[in-house]
Order: structure tokens, then C-alpha cells, then sequence
């Protein structure tokens, strides 16, 4: 999976858990907690999700990583 | 109408799950109504067979009136047997909250003096408790008389049955209406088609599982040949009123009302607590370190169970004030859930201080999608024993809450921070957590509320043992 790919696979998990998220105007660098106003649940729906598709191991210590968009997709791109 | 929180006094219903002559098993889903916080899906409290469904979707109801009439489990509907007959009256009751009239000491001598029949009056209180308004509002009727008009309470359960329906409600395929049948649409799409009078079974749904997005409604409503929005009928539930106030305003005003009648009603006392979390923390790390996603445990569940077993140790802080204080038999553990567009609800998790941690965030889980999907239960909704809201989420080290009446506590938990901390003569660097309480002072002392704060603390201490 290269970097695009594993954008485009982060945000279709996003909007999965918030349908009504404006994505494009997203900063890939801004914290998607605050941004998206995610909580630790969803947080971890969107690991587990992004985990089981892109079938890599995601670990607590890969939390921060995965603060924003450029993050998430950059560590799904490394271990994919 | 079920009461289906503290701060409703009527609601929508949506759809009938069921049709009359179908087969129903207490805790089966029958109905879905809309209150001005979320679709709720309202539980069946008897047994029996529908016989007769009294309000047509899209009608706004008062909590108390009957929704719809259902015969005794043992009792065969008989064909061509006119609803209302007195055969079917007899056997029929109205879907209702419990088994029995539950009601105070104070408010029984108040029915008895004033010639009130108690089961013949609808609690409106937590789990269908009689208050002292319900007993005034009642008609003065001597003792004895079953229910003959409005607002009826069933009898005992008669007849057990244990026979399940060929088709259970759920299994229904929904009613070919129109706006009638189950569209899957989030919270803001339901209220923008709301204010548009749009039908969302028009639009398609874009999102996952043909979820229609808000996003999908704007589309059609832009659309140079987008059908002409409906107007609205009375058979609509997508636009029940000429000019409703829109879910967000409806959302306000019920959190107003109720946070109003809160700061009117209690007089609040507020305790706070820092607690080391450096022994949780450690315990959920390693455990997670083992386990795939799906099944870790998050510091919230922790924090929520330990509040569940704190609120069993202290009774006083777990149930309801009425005309006095109802202690709760378990801890339904309201959750306060913020939507994403604003608003909150504070859906329970029934016996939290009994399910294991794994059960409880899955749970926890479950609840959260559907509070903002719009899909919680009436029993979720109806008696929440004590209230969390954590706060810690957004950012904030300590949250004071306000009271969710009839209940008596808020327990308050802030962000897991890193603190300088002092432990032994030595300092180092900890995760700790504020946790607070907000009590009623009718209710319990400060005394009582910090037990409840120590044994909090103590819990997590032993994050194992939960």
C-alpha cells in the first residue's frame, strides 16, 4: 500500500465513523481527535478497522503516530 | 408512552414494529419513538398478543397514554372479536413499564386518602414509579375498580409462556411506507430532510450500508429536479408539526429544561479527588500489549466500572428522588454521551457494577455508536441509576456536572494527565485523573460522597480485581 492508498483508506474509515465529516477540508497534519471530535471509542474502531483491512499489527504504542491523517496513513504505508 | 428519560413529557411515534396478531415476548422491540433527543426503540412489557395498535406513526403522544393494546399471553385474539369488546378490554393491557403499581410509602397514604386506585394510575417516575403528581392528576375513584379509560397498568403477568413467536418483531421486514420504514440516516440528515419536510426513503444514502449522509440530503435538495419536498402529513414522521423546532432546538431546550429543573430542584454539593492512575494504566498496557483491537479495554471502561462497584458500596448515591429517596436495586450506569452536532445523552448500562470488564466496554461500545446513530432502547433510556460523564476526551483535566434528575449523583472524570507526584518521600511522574462528584445534598452529606470518591480510588488502585 503506498501513501495515497493509505490516505484514501483512512478517510474511508473516518467518514465511516463520522458520516457527516468534510474530509477535504481536513489538514492531514491537524489532530484528528479534536478536529473530528473523536472519542477514545471511536479511536479505537478507527485502529481496528484500519488494522483488520490493511492487515497490520497496530499496537498502543502506535497511538500517537496515528494522531493525524498524514500519521495514520504514513504507518499504514510502512508496515503494508 | 413510555417515559423514556427524566426530561420527556411526550414523543413521536415513528413506526410499529409489529402488526396486531402478531406474537410478543416481554423485552421484545415493538416500536420506535422520537423524542427531542433520539429514536428510541421502545421494549414490550407484557407478554402476549398485539391486538390493537392505537396510535398512528407520525402522532405525537403523551407520556402515559396507551399505545397500543395487547391481550395476555394465554388469551387467542378471537376472529372477527371487535376491538374494545369487553372480552377484549379484560384480557388487554396498554404496554407498560412494570408488573405492578411501584409507589413510596408517602405517595400510597396520599392515593389512599384521597380514594386513588394506585393501579390504575401511570408511574411517570423512574422504571414506572408512581410520584405524588401522577396520584393528584389521577381521578379520584374508589379503590378497587380496574382500569377502564386512558392510562391503564396491567396486572400481575398471567399466564407464562415460553413459546416464542414463529417471526420475532425485529425479524419484520419494515413497512413498505415510505417515510414509515427504517431508513438508516445520521442524526443530521434526519434533521436537515426534518426541516426540508423531505422523505429520507427518497434520497440515496451514500454512506456505509446506504447510510444517507447529510451530505446525500443537500444533494437532492439542490438538485434542479430533486422531487418536490413532501408536504407534510400526518403520516410523515420526517415532519410531524407545521413549523417544529428543528433537533438541534428541541435537543437545547430538553437539556435546558431538565439541567434548569436540576439547578432549581437539587441543591448540589461538589467533591473532587486526584487519582493515580500509574498502577491502571500499567495493567491496561500490559494487557492490550496481548490482545487484538477489538478486545482492548480502554481507560474509560476501567474508570466506569470502578464508578459502578464505588456506587454499589455507597447505595445512598444510587437512585432516585422523588418525594424521597428510592435507593436503585442495581447500577444502571448512565453514560453521557456528546453527539456530534451538539447535544448529549446520558443512555445507561444496566447492571454495570455486575458485568465483566470485556463485557462492559463492548458494551460501552455498542452504546456510544447507537447514541449517536439514534438507535438506543427504551430501557436504556428510562432508569439510569447514577451518571458518568467523562469529559477527559475533549480535553478537560475536571468536570463539575450537573445532576440528571430524579437522580442523586454525577460522577465527573477528567483527562488521564501526567502529573509531578509524590508517593513515599519520593516524587516522580504519574498518570493521574481528577474524578469528582456532584451529589444531592436531599439525599446524602459530603460524608457519604466521599466515601464514594475513596472507594473509587481504591479500585483502581486494584485494576485486576475489576
Amino acid at each position: 500500500m503506498n501513501q495515497d492508498q493509505a490516505a484514501e483508506l483512512v478517510k474511508e474509515v473516518l467518514l465511516e465513523i463520522v458520516p457527516d465529516a468534510d474530509l477535504t477540508a481536513t489538514d492531514a497534519r491537524v489532530d484528528l481527535r479534536q478536529e473530528l471530535e473523536l472519542d477514545s471509542m471511536d479511536f479505537l474502531t478507527l485502529v481496528e478497522r484500519l488494522s483488520s483491512r490493511a492487515g497490520c499489527r497496530i499496537d498502543e504504542d502506535d497511538y500517537p503516530r496515528m494522531a493525524t491523517l498524514a500519521g495514520s496513513a504514513s504507518l499504514l504505508a510502512e508496515r503494508t | 408512552m413510555p417515559s423514556l428519560g427524566a426530561d420527556m413529557t411526550e414523543g413521536t411515534l415513528l413506526e410499529w414494529l409489529v402488526r396486531p396478531g402478531d406474537r410478543v415476548d416481554r423485552g421484545d422491540i415493538v416500536a420506535v419513538v422520537d423524542t427531542a433527543k433520539a429514536a428510541i426503540e421502545v421494549e414490550c412489557f407484557e407478554t402476549g398478543t398485539v391486538e390493537e395498535l392505537l396510535v398512528q406513526p407520525g402522532t405525537v403522544v403523551p407520556v402515559g397514554a396507551p399505545l397500543a393494546v395487547i391481550a395476555a399471553a394465554a388469551a387467542e385474539p378471537e376472529a372477527g372479536a371487535p376491538a374494545g369488546t369487553p372480552h377484549a378490554r379484560a384480557g388487554a393491557h396498554p404496554a407498560e413499564h412494570q408488573a405492578g403499581p411501584i409507589a413510596t410509602p408517602l405517595v400510597r397514604r396520599l392515593a389512599e386518602a384521597g380514594g386513588v386506585d394506585l393501579a390504575a394510575v401511570h408511574g411517570t417516575g423512574p422504571g414506572g414509579r408512581i410520584t405524588k403528581a401522577d396520584v393528584q392528576a389521577a381521578p379520584h375513584a374508589p379503590a378497587g375498580d380496574g382500569p377502564s379509560e386512558g392510562p391503564a397498568v396491567p396486572s400481575p403477568p398471567q399466564a407464562e409462556s415460553h413459546g416464542h413467536p414463529p417471526t420475532g418483531p425485529g425479524t419484520h421486514p419494515a413497512e413498505a411506507d415510505g417515510a414509515g420504514g427504517r431508513v438508516r440516516a445520521s442524526p443530521m440528515a434526519r434533521r436537515i430532510a426534518a426541516e426540508a419536510g423531505l422523505d429520507l426513503a427518497r434520497v440515496h444514502g451514500s454512506g456505509a450500508n446506504g447510510t444517507v449522509r447529510a451530505a446525500d440530503v443537500r444533494a437532492v435538495l439542490r438538485a434542479p429536479a430533486a422531487p418536490v419536498p413532501s408536504t407534510a402529513s400526518a403520516q410523515e414522521p420526517a415532519a410531524p408539526a407545521p413549523s417544529p423546532p428543528t433537533r438541534a432546538e428541541a435537543m437545547r431546550q430538553a437539556v435546558g429544561a431538565l439541567m434548569d429543573r436540576s439547578k432549581r430542584e437539587i441543591p448540589h454539593y461538589y467533591l473532587s479527588t486526584t487519582v493515580d492512575l500509574a498502577e491502571a494504566t500499567r495493567w491496561l498496557r500490559d494487557r492490550n500489549r496481548q490482545l487484538p483491537v477489538a478486545e482492548r479495554l480502554v481507560p474509560a471502561a476501567l474508570m466506569l466500572k470502578a464508578a459502578a462497584v464505588a456506587a454499589r458500596e455507597v447505595p445512598q448515591l444510587n437512585g432516585w428522588w422523588t418525594d424521597g429517596f428510592t435507593p436503585a436495586p442495581a447500577v444502571h450506569l448512565g453514560v453521557a454521551v456528546a453527539l456530534r452536532g451538539g447535544g448529549l445523552i446520558a443512555p445507561a448500562i444496566r447492571d454495570a457494577a455486575d458485568l465483566p470488564l470485556p463485557e462492559l466496554m463492548a458494551r460501552l461500545r455498542d452504546l456510544v455508536a447507537r447514541a449517536r446513530s439514534g438507535r438506543l432502547r427504551s430501557a436504556e433510556t428510562s432508569d439510569p441509576s447514577i451518571t458518568v460523564t467523562s469529559l477527559g476526551d475533549q480535553g478537560v483535566e475536571a468536570v463539575f456536572g450537573v445532576i440528571y434528575p430524579p437522580q442523586v449523583a454525577l460522577v465527573g472524570l477528567g483527562k488521564v494527565v501526567e502529573r509531578p507526584w509524590a508517593a513515599n518521600g519520593m516524587l516522580g511522574v504519574r498518570p493521574v485523573v481528577t474524578a469528582t462528584l456532584s451529589a444531592d445534598h436531599r439525599a446524602s452529606d459530603g460524608a457519604t460522597g466521599a466515601r464514594f470518591l475513596s472507594a473509587l480510588d481504591r479500585l483502581l488502585q486494584q485494576p485486576e480485581e475489576l
